[in-house]
């Protein structure tokens, strides 16, 4: 069992010019320890940051895509898994952060917290996937998540963070969406 | 013996298709709707010039097209109006309220013959119209091959201006 903050830290050494899509609990730790305009914030409609990150690998093919989910968010739109293993973009790691809880909605616990989801994705026909419970593993893994052809899925167990409130309007704002348009060059400077 | 059909009661998907084209669509995001099937999913299946997501749910289709607009990508989402009515959720925040461009082509199946949306009998066909409206979402009626001309200039200013835009699909489109 990983701290997430531990986690983010140690993907940040490793961040270079990635895409990277989160979304409340952890995009408001991500924020604090590598706020970057190659950030993206999915908010609104929660589980659709992976449709994003599909959108984004799709239309960047020379750019890796990373997005980091939450297992609650994962539940929500659990048939992206699918849609990503048929259009298997080469570009593409997706992360999920498995507490077994609702973290950012007052740390409920998801219906079944011992749900596999490196199964889920293997079922879905996105074969490299794996299951990490410690930071050395992650760390020894992770060139591998970053730079290996995908799609790739990594679980990652955690304990539950810190419950809200969280202020997510500062992540929201419309300049942030801007500036990663800017920062792949869809808008010029 | 039938009665000829009139040359302006017929739907062409393949010049629904061509007007998307012409509009810079490059991607269809779908799920597929048997009032569309046929005339157009099909076809835009076969097409080369369009690059066909097959997705699970609708409002995957929301994401996906979003993430697009970060390559200058647009694309065109193919649903039903049950589609449409379950996506509501991810309509309303990446397209109205993040305000993404999103042009959505929603199939009205079961639609009684020259009866407008909102006076259908059908209580699901009936309500597509005012929730539109509610949202604030501009949308063209797409019945006839005279609508056509409508579908590409609509696209451009949600692209242009980054807000959704709606084609609701009145008669079933031949498949050619």
């Amino acid at each position: 069992m990983m701290n997430r903050l531990d986690v983010l830290r140690i993907l940040k050494k490793h961040i270079t010019d990635q895409i990277v899509i989160s979304s409340y609990s952890t995009a408001s730790e991500w924020i604090e320890i590598n706020d970057r305009p190659l950030n993206y914030f999915s908010h609104g409609a929660m589980g659709l940051g992976s449709s994003h990150g599909l959108g984004m690998a799709l239309a960047l093919p020379e750019r890796r895509v990373v997005v980091l989910d939450g297992d609650g968010s994962l539940l929500m739109n659990l048939p992206t898994l699918v849609s990503i293993g048929r259009a298997a973009p080469k570009n593409f790691t997706h992360i999920v952060f498995r507490n077994g809880t609702y973290e950012a909605n007052g740390g409920h616990p998801i219906p079944n917290p011992n749900t596999d989801f490196e199964a889920m994705a293997r079922a879905a026909a996105i074969s490299k996937a794996c299951t990490i419970s410690n930071t050395q593993d992650f760390e020894n893994k992770l060139q591998w998540l970053l730079n290996d052809e995908g799609p790739l899925f990594a679980c990652l167990d955690i304990e539950q963070g810190p419950l809200g409130p969280r202020d997510y309007k500062e992540m929201y704002r419309p300049e942030r969406r801007k500036a990663l348009r800017v920062a792949v060059g869809a808008d010029p400077a | 013996m039938n009665a000829p059909v009139a040359a302006q009661d017929v739907l062409h998907g393949l010049s629904i298709i061509d007007a998307v084209k012409k509009a810079g669509v490059e991607y269809v995001l779908s799920v597929p709707d048997l009032h569309t099937s046929q005339g157009l999913l099909y076809p835009i299946a076969a097409d080369k010039q369009l690059n066909l997501v097959r997705v699970c749910k609708e409002d995957e289709c929301l994401g996906i097209s979003a993430g697009l607009t970060y390559g200058n990508k647009r694309s065109l989402i193919l649903m039903q109006y049950t589609g449409f009515l379950y996506a509501m959720n991810a309509i309303r925040a990446v397209a109205c309220e993040y305000r993404f461009p999103a042009a959505m082509m929603i199939g009205m199946l079961g639609l009684e013959e020259g009866v407008a949306p909102k006076d259908s009998k059908k209580f699901g066909l009936k309500i597509i119209a005012p929730i539109l409206e509610t949202m604030e979402i501009p949308y063209e009626l797409i019945d006839t091959d005279a609508d056509i001309a409508r579908i590409g200039p609509a696209i451009e200013h949600a692209y242009t201006h980054s807000h959704p835009t709606a084609f609701l699909i009145a008669r079933r489109p031949l498949a050619s």
